[in-house]
Formats: structure tokens, C-alpha cells, sequence
């Protein structure tokens, strides 16, 4: 039932310029996934000086949040997070037999509203760090 | 066209685990940015605002889910691209409990920053 289909070896990212659609999606999908548990830890990190009180945890946010650097890293983890949303909610139709056949499709589909929600979202994002 | 497309091994354990703390993600994840940037704005937090939303038991309780299953996804999503590299034998072992203790320590971590926000003053 299962048929194999042999995309060659995806892990060879020396072939970046073959990769069809799906593989883009499978690439990016990766790269947003490690980028949002590399944020996980920091964030929790950056959290816990809570456990310092009160003071240094609103120190802290308020500093790290006056930095113009930080306000665009946010724009960028926005960006990845919704991506991985989006791909992730394709896959996971994918996964159900839903939409196979314009897999193609439903990956440009998220690449476009990821990049619609992102730029939607830029004011908000940065208003009061200038 | 090939069937599945996963990176995981079809009908495992991991691989149904990985699709059931996605599924509840996708809602947290977009709830949790939609209420630290559009209804409240990132620099406006403070130790005061934390704390009133963490003080209900709800709120409390969502994050704390939130922190563990995103811990378990973004965790297991590694430890399964790494397998995909082709990680076997002693390598295998040594990463899995490696990444076992990281996320035990970013729990616990966690669930004591979510208690200081609470006023909970056990751990
Ligand atoms: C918000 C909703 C999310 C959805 C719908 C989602 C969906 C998915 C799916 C379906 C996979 C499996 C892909 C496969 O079978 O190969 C996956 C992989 C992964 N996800 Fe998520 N995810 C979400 C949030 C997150 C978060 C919050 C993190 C980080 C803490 C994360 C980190 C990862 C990682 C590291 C992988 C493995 C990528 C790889 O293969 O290298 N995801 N995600
Ligand atoms: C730039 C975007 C983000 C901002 C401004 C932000 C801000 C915050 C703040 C202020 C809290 C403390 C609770 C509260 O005040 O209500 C919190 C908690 C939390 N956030 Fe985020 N967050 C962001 C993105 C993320 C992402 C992408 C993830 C997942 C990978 C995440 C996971 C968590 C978790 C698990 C907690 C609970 C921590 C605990 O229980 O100790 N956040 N976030």
C-alpha cells in the first residue's frame, strides 16, 4: 500500500537546485521547527527572571523590548512561526489523504499568507521602538 | 506521487504524538501571539500583567500544557531529524537522554517561572 517514491536523497541539500515543491516545504518546514525550539529555550530563559522578582523581571522585558534588534528578530519568529503553522496544518491534512493531489498548491498557499501575515502584522510589531 | 510525505516512521508511537501536540499547538501557539501582540503589546509586559493573567487557574493551566507540549514537539521533532541523519547505536542513546534532560530542565524551569507569576510558592 505505502508505495515509495524516490525523491533521491533530500538530506543531500547539495542538491538544493532539483528540489520540487515538496521538498522546499519539507526544508523550510525543518528550519522554522529547530528555529521555534531554539526560541523555546531562550524564551524560557528570559522568562525565568521572574524568579529574580518583580523588578528584574520587568527590567529585563522592557530592555530587551526597547532594542530595535529584538523588535525585528520578533518580526522574523513571527514569520517562521506562522509558516510552521501553516505547513504544519497542510501536512497534517496530507497525512489524512486530504489535498494530496495540489500538495503543490496548499505549499505556495502557505508561503503567501505566511508573508501577508507578516507584513499585516509589522506595525504592531515594531510600533514604539523608534 | 508517493503517498506520505512524513520524516517519521509511518503509524509509530512518536509520529502520532508529534500530530496530536501539532493539532493543539497550531490553536495555542496563534492564541499565545494574538494576545502578547495585538491585544496587549509586547513591551507593555511587566511582572504586574504576568501575573494577573497567571493568578487564573485557566490561563495558568493552558500554559502550562502549552509549555509541555511544545517542549515534547519541538524535542521529539529534533530527536527524529537527527534519527533521519542516519543516528544509531551509543550516538543514539547519548542524544536521547541528553535531550530527555534539557527538557526536563526546561519544564521544570518553566513550571517554576509560571509559579512565581502565580504567587505559588512550592518548588
Ligand atoms: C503551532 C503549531 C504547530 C504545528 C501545526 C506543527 C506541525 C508539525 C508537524 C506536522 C511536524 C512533523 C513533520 C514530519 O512529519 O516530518 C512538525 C515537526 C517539527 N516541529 Fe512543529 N508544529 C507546530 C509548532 C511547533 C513548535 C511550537 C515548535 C517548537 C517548540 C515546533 C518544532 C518542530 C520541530 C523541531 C519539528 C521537526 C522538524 C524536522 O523534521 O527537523 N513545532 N511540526
Ligand atoms: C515574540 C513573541 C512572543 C512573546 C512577546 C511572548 C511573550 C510571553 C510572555 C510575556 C509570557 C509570560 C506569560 C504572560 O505574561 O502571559 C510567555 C509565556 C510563554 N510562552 Fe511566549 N511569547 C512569544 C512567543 C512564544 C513562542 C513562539 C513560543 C513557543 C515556542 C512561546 C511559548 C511560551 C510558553 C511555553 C510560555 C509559558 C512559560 C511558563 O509557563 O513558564 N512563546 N510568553
Amino acid at each position: 500500500m505505502s508505495q515509495s517514491y524516490n525523491r533521491g536523497l533530500i538530506e543531500d541539500f547539495g542538491r538544493w537546485r532539483e528540489f520540487s515543491a515538496g521538498m522546499w516545504a519539507w526544508v523550510f518546514h525543518k528550519f522554522t521547527g529547530w528555529v521555534l525550539v531554539g526560541y523555546l529555550f531562550t524564551h524560557i530563559a528570559v522568562l525565568s527572571t521572574a524568579l529574580s522578582g518583580a523588578a528584574a523581571y520587568t527590567g529585563t522585558i522592557q530592555t530587551l523590548e526597547g532594542l530595535l534588534v529584538v523588535r525585528i528578530l520578533e518580526v522574523g519568529l513571527l514569520a517562521v512561526a506562522v509558516f510552521h503553522i501553516l505547513n504544519g496544518l497542510r501536512l497534517l491534512m496530507i497525512d489524512l489523504g486530504i489535498g494530496l493531489e495540489s500538495q503543490d498548491k496548499s505549499f505556495y498557499a502557505s508561503l503567501i499568507l505566511t508573508g501577508a501575515i507578516t507584513v499585516a502584522s509589522v506595525p504592531t510589531f515594531i510600533a514604539g521602538a523608534f | 506521487m508517493a503517498e506520505r510525505y512524513s520524516s517519521f516512521r509511518p503509524g509509530g508511537r512518536r509520529w502520532l504524538w508529534q500530530r496530536i501536540t501539532a493539532a493543539f499547538l497550531a490553536v495555542v501557539l496563534s492564541f499565545h501571539f494574538f494576545l502578547l501582540h495585538f491585544v496587549y503589546h509586547a513591551d507593555e509586559v511587566t511582572f504586574a500583567l504576568s501575573s494577573a493573567r497567571m493568578e487564573s487557574w485557566t490561563y495558568y493551566s493552558l500554559m502550562i500544557l502549552f509549555l509541555i507540549t511544545a517542549t515534547f514537539h519541538g524535542v521529539n521533532g529534533v530527536y527524529n531529524a537527527l534519527i533521519n541523519q542516519g543516528l544509531t547505536g551509543t550516538k543514539q542513546t547519548i542524544v536521547k537522554w541528553t535531550l530527555v534532560v534539557a527538557s526536563a530542565i526546561l519544564i521544570v524551569q518553566g513550571v517554576r517561572t509560571a509559579n512565581a507569576w502565580a504567587g505559588i510558592s512550592i518548588l
